[in-house]
């Protein structure tokens, strides 16, 4: 009950001291980017046949042919670009989610807002409009819209339940798209997988589309963090400094459902990744919004490599779906969220 | 708990038998009675639908062991239609009690992640010690309790009221989902195929042998919580009241624990995690009755209603195709659940 001033703010850490923080925030970046390659190794080794980090090299470098080569170009190589995309992409959504709603529960998936864009991608298939890539982008991103308009609509501002809406759509979500892929199997075999996120199967999609959105929402979510961190401060405050509240929230929200909707029409909708990595990225950024938003733009990717890693190595046949990985690495991060908000009252 | 005022005299029943008698409401006998006559009739419709539809004459007749279509309705049909109303009954009975104890109309046992955690102690059985019924259903009640024991724990020093155990329930409930389809995915072809129908929850396909032993276990259960009921209306009152009437708490806490997993984890072994009965059931008895408290008969009944509800629905909407009855309570269910939320019947529960 110590704490009872600022309940659950994002971006105020009171355990570092401000001072120390500001002078190791480089470092600890400059180590999360070491990380970050460390990933990118590993997500190039490891798999049904590992392979020596040289010999990553050498397939990098030049020398076609050779077994090597052809698995590190073809297809460890798109796997762990799409991991960089969709890991940077969801890990910001959930920064730009819980830092806009104050809210240290919220995130795309767990409010439904990416069962919300797989749904609607199942939906398009079946209706027969979710053949192009700008198809299935915009159907996503619409789809996220409407289900975080739907959420925010019924669960209000109340932190707890907002996680319980969220999790009420994606339910009911996934009830009907079970029934409608029972109803029609022979349509809904291309779509299955977007039912449950996973990098598996996606090496050969071109990648261009999703990943020049991706860049270009991660470069706005860069430039919205000067206004976002004023808005932290209170909209009164947020309006004294000059700042516009509602042009800033409106930003947010397009960029957050961007994010969420291109992730989700790449990789199938991944829970829990985007809570974990702001909570991550809050302890080494304090409270600044700019250095939060660039670990998490570094640290996201780590950790879905990480669990790409893990969900390839967990199966001694084949692979789990690697939504299957972060829900299970994230929901203790939930109960921890929870948890910790119960010292203060709500 | 309940607005209402006490028991104004006049609108209750009291029958005594030797040394015990049981006081009912009379809108509640009403109540009962018209669920149980609701249940029949989708009982007598159930028995006429299938692959052919049958004239509730015949049905009849099959019943009493005459006619063409003895085989059918006795041996194919009855036992589902039974499965669908003992285990709706047991899941409405366990959704009363984990409501009660956690004070919370959301703390059910499907919400918070019991039914999770029995499917994980079920399939660990499956795979692990290779099936058998009686493995089937310890593990799949040892799962439940464990599931139940790490909420409380996850959730302790919060107090139980609240949305924060159902926040902490729906995080343990994605964790064992997850496990459960890693599980899955681990498991020989033959028990994969029958886990996956199996995991949306399903009463396709249920024979005489595989429910004679849940039906008596449920019926056992039954039978403890209704000499519970009693303590339990009075810890409805607040736990200083029911210590000061002569209510032992911790240890009425335990079996009442005991008894709602048994109930979940018994269904679910069986059919497979069905969502949504256990949520709804006690709600939708409580709204009918306006009965003060904790009423068990009315939420057993609804939830009878409403899973064989869901089972006929679940066999009609696609006609060819049989669906998981696990499908339909999930679609209901999350809607349910945003139309609670946003009635705002929680706001004390923040």
């Amino acid at each position: 009950m110590t704490t009872t001033d600022r309940p659950g703010r994002p971006g105020t850490d009171d355990r570092a001291g401000p001072r120390a923080t500001r002078a190791h925030r480089p470092v600890v970046l400059a180590a999360c980017v070491l990380l970050l390659l460390v990933a990118v190794v590993a997500s190039l080794c490891v798999g049904a046949q590992t392979i020596a980090p040289a010999e990553i090299w050498r397939a990098l470098t030049g020398a076609a042919g050779g077994e090597a080569y052809l698995i590190v170009h073809d297809v460890r190589g798109p796997r762990t670009l799409l991991g960089i995309c969709v890991g940077a992409a969801l890990g910001t959504a959930g920064t730009l989610v819980q830092t806009l709603t104050r809210n240290p529960l919220a995130e795309p998936g767990i409010l439904g807002v990416t069962a919300g864009a797989g749904f609607a991608i199942n939906i398009g298939g079946v209706l027969g409009l979710a053949g192009g890539q700008v198809a299935q982008l915009l159907l996503a991103s619409l789809g996220a819209a409407l289900a975080a308009v739907l959420v925010h609509a019924l669960g209000s501002a109340a932190p707890l339940r907002l996680v319980l809406t969220g999790v009420a759509l994606s339910s009911v979500l996934a009830g009907i798209s079970l029934g409608l892929r029972l109803m029609l199997p022979d349509v809904f075999d291309r779509y299955r997988f977007w039912s449950v996120g996973s990098l598996a199967g996606h090496e050969q999609v071109p990648l261009t589309l999703p990943a020049v959105t991706i860049v270009v929402a991660l470069v706005c979510a860069a430039l919205v963090t000067r206004p976002l961190g004023a808005l932290v401060l209170g909209e009164e405050v947020a309006q004294s400094l000059g700042g516009h509240v509602l042009r800033t929230r409106v930003i947010v929200l397009v960029l957050v459902t961007l994010l969420a909707g291109a992730a989700t029409a790449v990789a199938g909708p991944i829970a829990f990744l985007g809570l974990m990595v702001p909570h991550l990225a809050r302890r080494p950024a304090g409270a600044s919004i700019p250095w939060l938003m660039a670990y998490t733009m570094v640290l996201g990717p780590v950790l879905l490599l990480a669990s790409d890693v893990g969900a390839r190595v967990l199966l001694p046949t084949g692979e789990v779906p690697v939504a299957v990985v972060t829900a299970f690495v994230g929901a203790p991060v939930l109960i921890w969220a929870v948890r910790r908000r119960g010292r203060v009252p709500s | 708990m309940s607005a209402h005022p006490g028991f104004p005299a006049g609108r209750h029943v009291v029958v005594r038998v030797g040394a015990y008698s049981i006081r009912a409401g009379r809108r509640t006998l009403a109540v009962s009675g018209t669920l149980l006559a609701a249940a029949l009739g989708l009982a007598l419709l159930g028995l006429c639908l299938g692959g052919s539809w049958t004239a509730p004459g015949d049905v009849l007749a099959a019943l009493a062991g005459h006619g063409d279509s003895v085989v059918v309705v006795r041996e194919w049909r009855l036992p589902r239609v039974l499965a669908a109303l003992v285990f709706g009954a047991a899941l409405g009975l366990a959704g009363a009690v984990f409501q009660s104890l956690t004070r919370n109309p959301l703390g059910s046992p499907d919400v918070v992640g019991l039914d999770a955690g029995a499917y994980t102690g079920a399939l660990f059985a499956i795979t692990v010690l290779g099936g058998g019924p009686a493995y089937l259903a310890a593990g799949s009640i040892a799962g439940g309790l464990l599931a139940a024991a790490a909420v409380y724990a996850l959730s302790l020093g919060s107090g139980l009221g609240g949305l924060r155990l159902v926040v902490v329930g729906i995080a343990v409930n994605a964790m064992l989902t997850a496990l459960n389809s890693w599980i899955v995915l681990r498991a020989d072809m033959e028990v994969a195929l029958a886990a996956t129908g199996w995991s949306a929850g399903s009463l396709n396909g249920l024979d005489w042998h595989e429910v004679v032993l849940p039906f008596a276990v449920i019926a056992a259960l039954a039978l403890l919580l209704a000499a519970l009921a009693p303590a339990m209306h009075q810890t409805a009152l607040g736990d200083d009241q029911a210590l000061a009437s002569g209510v032992r708490l911790s240890r009425l806490r335990l079996l009442l624990v005991l008894a709602g997993v048994g109930c979940t984890a018994t269904v679910t072994a069986v059919a497979g995690p069905i969502v949504f009965i256990a949520l709804a059931a006690p709600q939708i008895g409580r709204l009918l009755t306006r009965a003060p408290g904790v009423a068990l008969v009315p939420a057993a009944l609804s939830g009878a209603v409403l899973l064989l509800a869901a089972d006929l629905a679940a066999q009609l909407l696609l006609a060819p195709v049989a669906l998981p009855v696990g499908v339909v309570t999930t679609v209901i269910g999350g809607c349910y659940l945003a139309a609670l939320l946003a009635r705002r019947t929680t706001r004390h529960a923040r």
